[in-house]
């Protein structure tokens, strides 16, 4: 594929944009800020509320806290039904993105490498998983896990999500894989290394970027999910969605702890996609995801 | 790439086949299973044909639910497409502002979907949130609760919050990939704005712009956790898509057969569109692998 640099392409389209009459440019500008307004004000709300007191959200509409406060916060981290529930979805997320990885690296190396009977066929069988909604499998899966034995533990909720994670990520390390020039595994080969040996210590650091980009949408489609996770756990693995789904049932809840516990799972999603900024444009650009 | 036969390469393949398989095909199984017998517990099952697919089909109550999907994932894509390449055109291109508005704009792509439903459930209430505030004060019946008109515009206007920067980055990838050349010829021309847009940038969009409406029709499709946290389907069954009567009916009620049945033509369906999602790209893959 032959891309221009595009530090040069785009600095000189800008300018030609700019040319054509700074009409334009003012439009775009404000079309922005409003989306971008659009986008950040339902969040900010949710801050804002976070801050406050029951009383004060339940009576008065304020822009800022009057009354500023930490307790919805400091509930939350004492409460263990509550952080219990951030420690339970981390953990089942870490497993699913472990196991996703682990598995979809070989499969994924051996799509872009090799044709082989029934590939094509694998592929979109594999592809039309992702493409399941996850509301024909709740039931199902709560028969499966209780029948061995694994309703209402981590595990569960880790191997209900390769469902569509595992076909995303094969989908995705195939787009960086393709990449990598084959000339690469001849050479290691006729270097006499063994297939292992070469995919562990030659190709796999070749493509961290590729693994990186995974790993953020493996983890990003585990941690959003909540149909399955609510289904394929109990009381002893509560997750944050659940917690929260309960609580925002119940009336006269308290919407201020509500609202804290909606940042709090805003903030990893932030802080991930801040450190995979740049590698985010390049998984779209793949077409992937 | 030139690929070399070696049917050697299934090993690879064999632990990605075994997990989804267990994953997929012993559910769906379970799945064929209840859509064609029917039981009176006890783990006892006769054949019960085709009845579970009649009583689906006849039902008024899954095709209302077939209808609003159709309507809801019309509406959002007839939205989202247009604003998410108009809002593209006007990202920065590079530098400190670029990085930084492309991460405002991917923020709400990883808010949990529960967390999304409840930022608007509370955003659109009309005595303690924002926008249900502030559309009060001039239509006084808003109310999500009450007015299916009003839950309708809150779940559209969720789905588009959450998803139209999907749409963004996808075309925004596809506009950094146009070669400079293409603009040359454009000024050569003193192309007008809207002519470039119209004859360089949109044709050169259109395979991002597919993959873009094909994962926003799916994902449309298959909405769950949102309207379930805003609405809760309601008010009545206003905005009771097909897969939150799927759950009520599957989960809630515990009706397996009409349920199993439901859930197969569903996925017939999901599957149709993956069919045609992948012929797409791998048409789309031959393409540029010619070029």
């Amino acid at each position: 594929m032959t891309r221009p640099s595009p530090n040069l392409t785009l600095a000189a389209r800008q300018r030609h944009l700019e040319g054509k009459g700074t009409g334009w440019t003012v439009t775009a500008r404000v079309t922005l800020a409003v989306y971008l307004l659009f986008l950040m004000v339902p969040i900010y709300w949710l801050v804002n509320m976070s801050f406050k007191t029951n009383t004060e959200i339940l009576n008065f509409i304020t822009l800022v806290p009057e009354d500023f406060t930490w307790d919805n916060y400091t509930l939350i981290f004492t409460d263990p039904t509550w952080y219990m529930g951030y420690v339970n979805t981390l953990i089942y997320v870490a497993i699913n993105v472990a196991i996703s990885i682990t598995v979809a690296l070989p499969a994924a190396y051996a799509f872009s490498r090799y044709s082989f009977m029934g590939d094509k066929h694998l592929f979109f069988w594999l592809l039309s998983n992702r493409m399941a909604p996850p509301a024909v499998f709740a039931l199902p899966f709560f028969q499966l896990y209780s029948s061995v034995g694994l309703f209402d533990t981590h595990i569960a909720v880790a191997l209900a999500h390769c469902l569509f994670n595992v076909p995303l990520a094969v989908w995705i390390l195939e787009g960086f894989m393709r990449g990598v020039p084959k000339e690469i595994d001849e050479t290691a080969f006729v270097d006499g290394y063994p297939f292992w040996k070469f995919f562990l210590r030659i190709f796999v650091p070749l493509i961290s970027a590729g693994i990186g980009v995974t790993a953020f949408f493996c983890f990003m489609f585990s941690s959003v999910e909540l149909l399955l996770s609510r289904t394929l756990t109990g009381t002893s693995v509560r997750t944050v969605g659940v917690a929260m789904t309960r609580t925002s049932s119940a009336i006269g809840l308290e919407y201020g702890t509500l609202a804290a516990a909606g940042v709090l799972t805003i903030i990893p999603g932030a802080l991930v996609i801040w450190f995979v900024r740049n590698y985010i444009a390049k998984g779209f650009a793949l077409g992937r995801v | 790439m030139r690929k070399v036969q070696n049917n050697g390469a299934w090993l690879l393949v064999l632990p990605v086949f075994l997990l989804v398989a267990f994953s997929a095909v012993i559910p769906l199984m379970t799945v064929v299973n209840y859509a064609f017998n029917d039981s009176f517990g006890e783990n006892e099952f006769f054949w019960n044909g085709f009845d579970w697919f009649k009583e689906v089909i006849d039902s008024d109550r899954i095709r209302g639910a077939l209808w609003r999907q159709f309507l809801f994932s019309a509406i959002v894509l007839l939205i989202e497409i247009p604003l998410g390449i108009a809002i593209a055109l006007t990202l920065p291109k590079r530098g400190f502002w670029a990085s930084l508005v492309l991460v405002l704009l991917a923020m709400p792509l990883v808010i949990p979907w529960n967390v999304v439903g409840t930022i608007w459930q509370v955003f659109a209430r009309g005595d303690i949130g924002l926008l249900g505030v502030v559309i009060t004060s001039f239509w006084a019946d808003f109310n999500i609760g009450r007015d299916p008109l009003s839950a309708w515009i809150v779940v559209v206007m969720m789905d588009v919050w959450h998803w139209t920067s999907l749409v963004v980055l996808l075309a925004y990838a596809g506009l950094q990939a146009i070669p400079e050349a293409y603009y040359q010829a454009g000024r050569i021309d003193q192309a007008s704005r809207w002519a470039i847009f119209r004859f360089i940038e949109l044709p050169k969009l259109k395979g991002v712009l597919l993959i873009a409406v094909l994962l926003r029709f799916m994902d449309s499709f298959m909405i769950y956790t949102e309207p379930f946290v805003v609405t809760g389907g309601g008010p009545g069954q206003a905005t009771t898509f097909l897969s939150i009567d799927l759950v009520k009916t599957a989960l809630g009620q515990f009706d397996l057969g009409p349920a199993a049945a439901f859930s197969l033509m569903y996925f017939l369906v999901v599957l149709l569109m993956s069919w045609v999602f992948y012929t797409v790209m791998t048409a789309m893959d031959v393409e540029g692998g010619t070029q």
